[in-house]
């Protein structure tokens, strides 16, 4: 990997292999700013016969010099780097997701105090949780030893006890996991990792009992004190094995190393990384999600005590929209998704189209009604995926979370959710379902649908799935990276307008409004229980939202952000859709009746202009293709 | 030639197909090469280790775990019977507290930290099979063996079930013929048989009552097989099922006709040995289920198929759809426009103008949504 000198960097090349498809775009220095100039984009190939993620990046590459006319790979199918008048760049930098998701298995002393801690750390840490064996879990010794052996998980992160406190049980937990020797899920050719973030006195112990037997990391009790959790250094560790034994796995992983000239990031590091920049750097809340092929990922910087960001991330490992979109539709269930579409589909034939995307994970909708029916799962997938993050997102302080004794005994929820939709500023939508939208008023209905945004909310989406390259330019050359994204990635959709409190009248007012728009003309109005509206709010000329001067006076017992029936007076960001008013309610509820339920749909549709007119009363006969 | 497109899947009248055999731990290695293998015949084994029962020897004496030590007659690494006294305190009585093993086997540990002894019930075997009527090309040392023959060789899109073998047998007059409980006769015990459309759910049934080995099908209802499993397949990861029978799903889900490559080549091995796996991974580190047709040959001879790439799409490149509205029509190319098209869905992608050839009707359609088929 060279040393790289920034002023000297005019070409960049970024890739993000994920785990349906590899993206490529070319940045260029030009008139004095980084700018993206072209983007490209080839099918992810770890599938037989290729197994290779390297053709996939050789393939995204291709298309990208086809598209700049610049010539970026030589005979012998190698990136040219540095560039030379119009071949090669400078450097060449990646992210990957294509290596799987990352399979765990936690154990702590007590379910919903350690143990529970550690399952957070996990999850937090992007893992699939397998399960969670506990001194407490009921279960028989020798019944979670055959459970650990049997599952061969990527890794197990074992914590348990207050720093100082009894060091039994959990030296009798590392027993167990020593009795059953388990294995790794990804070969024999290594030993299994395991962490262990517990009670400090008890590292020896473990060290003696587990050393031996696993390839042992051990880092600070994520439990120091029963009153606060110190999740991050588990976390970190997490990450690093991750890196090592699971993505390390994907075919060519390990040529494409060679290739990069910055250390690959896993892609939701990445995405992570720029949204927690942004939020810093305008000191806002923000909420990003990143739904891919196989996982959806939640980022969100909230700011309990008004001052300093706290990052957190999930990962919902099995809601996706290709690999995964069995599992949406089996964990969503028929009726939430078909709550969504305004036409019948049959459930037999609608079964095998989903079961069709997920063996075939790299092909898209082509009708309308597909469309459709993929825009409603990923609702439902954005819908769950938050859910989860609602929960994980607990109270934290730096790198620290504080609990009060009343919460550690508390068994529900484990510690308040960070998460404040009302608070909330910015909601940041990025993946192939949102950023590549046919409309971008859909990407604007999917993500108010499923997040429900309270208050005043801006929305954005990466425009052409960016984020990920992005994230890890910003290590490599912050300025090109800031200046790309502020320039070419985001492209802000407007603001969503919810109302929040109890209505108790059906068609009632919800709340009284008048804005100016930037030409001086103003629209007033009354938005009534259940309605949307959109205000046509759009984009200067110096290609940065233009803003409305709002007057907003919501119905007694209703909050926009300063009380109950407390009047607004504020600017509103607008954007390529607009400044959408949402009367629907938090959480709005979609009628059970099916004549109303589609007549909303089409109201809601129609008012933001989701779908040409007529789209969403398509009415579909099933064909079942028996094919000559 | 256009690139951006689904790869399919192989199948071919003969290639070299050479299977990995390897334990999921160390152990002894039963074979050398060049032996001659049948599917059934065991090339490596090892002994799992025995059930683990833990005893909390403090607990039960009422010693602190410091004492457990000085407590036990048995040592680390003895061997143990059910019911022999393993440890043994005198109380203040003069009584004797004594303490009894629960199972045959080794005691494996006892800690000073929690006065907990791990007692380690007998070993259990795990053999590993050849899965392919072959020669062994390769040993890998305590863990396994390659084992290679030349044959004909099919990847399905989807299957559910492990490893099996039987003799082909055609249980279908057309690859267009759905596959239903009709078409299942009791001469079918111990069959791979090559079903055309859809397999029917009353169809799996009888042939699993039957004891039809596995059955190799074009479309398989999605209804069905969550009938079949009792639960929903959210994620492709499968292998592991113990249904009774092996299914491999050739085209997908639906009722949908076997490709007539794929039917032809099964239906041209007809009576012979088949070797079947329905495990499939759609994720990193891809796996398609497959059906093996071993046939004589020299494994040590190089099969000029190895490092064979699909090439890319051109005008005259015959080709499937695989998605809706077009989901399994075939056809040609006959245009690959350049630009990007705006889609009935309003997406822009890039296309491919097709011929079908069932009604010499015309669509445009993605390039994503399609795969080449072989020629």
């Amino acid at each position: 990997m060279a040393k790289l000198n920034p002023e000297q960097i005019k070409y960049i090349l970024a890739t993000d292999c994920g785990s349906t498809t590899t993206k490529a775009i070319l940045i260029e220095f030009k008139d004095g700013e980084y700018r993206l100039t072209t983007r490209g984009e080839a099918p992810t190939t770890v599938e037989a016969p290729i197994e290779d993620v390297t053709r996939g990046v050789l393939n995204a590459v291709t298309e990208l010099a086809e598209l700049s006319g610049r010539k970026l790979i030589d005979d012998q199918d190698r990136i040219i780097t540095p560039s030379d008048g119009n071949t090669g760049v400078d450097i060449y930098i990646s992210t990957s997701s294509a290596g799987g998701g990352l399979q765990m298995m936690v154990a702590g002393v007590v379910r919903s105090m350690t143990a529970e801690s550690a399952e957070r750390a996990a999850l937090g840490a992007g893992a699939i949780v397998m399960d969670v064996i506990s001194s407490n879990d009921k279960r028989q010794p020798h019944e979670q030893i055959e459970r650990i052996r049997h599952l061969r998980p990527d890794m197990i992160l074992l914590a348990g006890g207050i720093d100082g406190g009894s060091i039994t049980h959990v030296v009798e937990l590392g027993e167990l996991i020593a009795a059953a020797d388990p294995k790794p899920r990804l070969g024999s050719s290594y030993k299994l990792p395991v962490i262990y973030a517990g009670n400090s006195a008890a590292q020896d112990a473990i060290r003696d009992t587990l050393a031996d037997k696993v390839d042992l990391k051990i880092t600070p009790n994520l439990r120091p004190v029963l009153e606060r959790e110190n999740l991050i250094p588990a976390r970190e560790e997490i990450h690093n094995l991750f890196l090592e034994h699971v993505m390390a796995q994907a075919p060519g992983y390990s040529k494409l190393m060679g290739w990069v000239d910055a250390p690959i990031m896993p892609t939701p590091g990445a995405v992570g990384k720029i949204i927690k920049t942004i939020a810093d750097i305008h000191n806002i809340e923000a909420v990003g999600v990143d739904i891919g092929g196989a996982t959806t990922d939640i980022f969100s910087v909230f700011r309990p005590d008004g001052a300093e960001g706290v990052f957190n991330r999930t990962v919902s490992a099995n809601l996706g929209m290709s690999y995964s979109i069995s599992n949406v539709f089996k964990e969503a269930g028929m009726k939430n998704v078909m709550r969504w579409v305004s036409f019948k589909m049959d459930e037999r034939d609608l079964r095998n189209r989903i079961k069709n995307k997920m063996i075939r994970p790299t092909t898209i909708p082509q009708s309308m009604e597909e469309l459709i029916f993929e825009q409603a799962l990923a609702r439902e997938a954005l819908r769950l995926a938050f859910k989860q993050h609602k929960s994980f997102a607990t109270q934290l302080k730096g790198v620290q979370q504080q609990r009060t004794i009343a919460d550690a005994f508390s068994q529900e929820g484990s510690g308040q959710s960070l998460v404040n939709m009302m608070t909330l500023n910015m909601l940041i939508g990025s993946g192939g379902v949102l950023s590549h939208a046919p409309r971008r008023n859909q990407s604007a209905a999917m993500m108010i649908d499923s997040f429900q945004p309270e208050g005043i909310t801006r929305l954005a989406v990466d425009s052409i799935f960016m984020m990920p390259q992005l994230g890890v330019l910003s290590e490599v050359h912050p300025t090109a990276a800031t200046e790309v994204f502020e320039k070419d990635c985001l492209i802000h959709l407007g603001s969503c307008v919810a109302p929040v409190g109890e209505i108790k009248k059906a068609g009632g007012d919800v709340m009284q409004y008048n804005f100016t728009l930037p030409d001086g003309s103003t629209v007033a109005g009354t938005l009534k229980h259940g309605d949307m509206k959109l205000i046509e709010v759009g984009i200067g000329d110096d290609s940065l939202p233009l803003k409305a001067k709002a007057v907003l006076e919501p119905a007694r017992g209703l909050d926009i952000g300063a009380g109950k029936g407390v009047k607004v007076e504020t600017e509103i960001q607008g954007g390529v859709v607009g400044i959408v008013l949402d009367g629907r309610g938090r959480p709005f509820v979609i009628s059970e009746d099916e004549e109303t339920r589609v007549n909303d749909l089409q109201r809601w549709n129609e008012a933001l202009k989701v779908y040409p007119e007529g789209a969403v009363t398509h009415s579909y006969a099933t064909t079942e293709a028996a094919v000559a | 030639m256009a690139l951006a497109y689904a790869p399919g899947l192989t199948v071919t009248e003969r290639q070299l197909v050479k299977s990995k055999r390897i334990l999921p731990l160390k152990g002894d290695v039963l074979v050398k090469v060049g032996d001659r293998v049948k599917p059934d015949d065991v090339v490596a084994r090892t002994m799992l280790p025995g059930p683990v029962e833990p005893m909390n020897i403090a607990n039960i004496l009422g010693l602190p775990p410091e004492d457990v030590e000085s407590a036990m007659i048995k040592k680390a690494g003895d061997t143990v019977t059910e019911g022999e006294v393993i440890a043994s305190v005198k109380n203040f009585f003069f009584f004797t507290s004594e303490c009894k093993s629960k199972i045959n086997g080794t005691l494996e540990s006892v800690s000073s930290v929690t006065g907990q002894a791990l007692f380690r019930g007998a070993p259990r075997p795990v053999e590993v099979k050849a899965y392919i009527d072959g020669v062994v090309t390769e040993v890998i040392e305590n863990e396994g063996v390659v084992v290679a023959t030349w044959g004909g060789h099919l990847q399905g899109i989807f299957g559910i079930g492990g490893e099996t073998s039987g003799i082909l047998k055609r249980a279908v007059s057309s690859r267009k013929e759905n596959l239903t409980e009709k078409n299942i006769t009791d001469d079918m015990k111990g069959h791979v048989i090559i079903g055309g459309a859809r397999v029917t759910a009353e169809a799996i049934q009888k042939a699993i009552k039957v004891g039809v080995a596995a059955i190799i099908t074009g479309g398989l209802d999605d209804q069905d097989l969550r009938n079949l499993l009792g639960y929903d397949l959210g994620v492709a990861i499968t292998g592991k099922e113990n249904i009774g029978v092996t299914l491999v799903v050739t085209e997908g889900f639906g009722s949908i006709s076997m490709a007539e490559r794929s039917f032809d080549l099964l239906c041209s091995k007809e009576g012979s040995l088949a070797c079947a796996n329905g495990a499939t991974q759609i994720r990193a580190g891809v796996i398609r289920p497959e059906v093996v047709i071993p046939a004589e040959g020299d494994v040590n001879a190089k099969d000029e198929r190895e490092g064979y790439e699909q090439g890319g799409m051109d005008i005259g490149s015959p080709l499937r759809v695989i998605r809706h509205p077009y989901f399994g029509k075939i056809g040609k190319v006959i245009d690959l426009p350049s630009p990007l098209t705006v889609l009935e869905s309003g997406s822009h992608a890039r296309v491919v103008e097709i011929q079908f050839d069932d009604d010499n009707s015309k669509a445009v359609v993605p390039r994503a949504n399609v795969e080449l088929i072989e020629s």
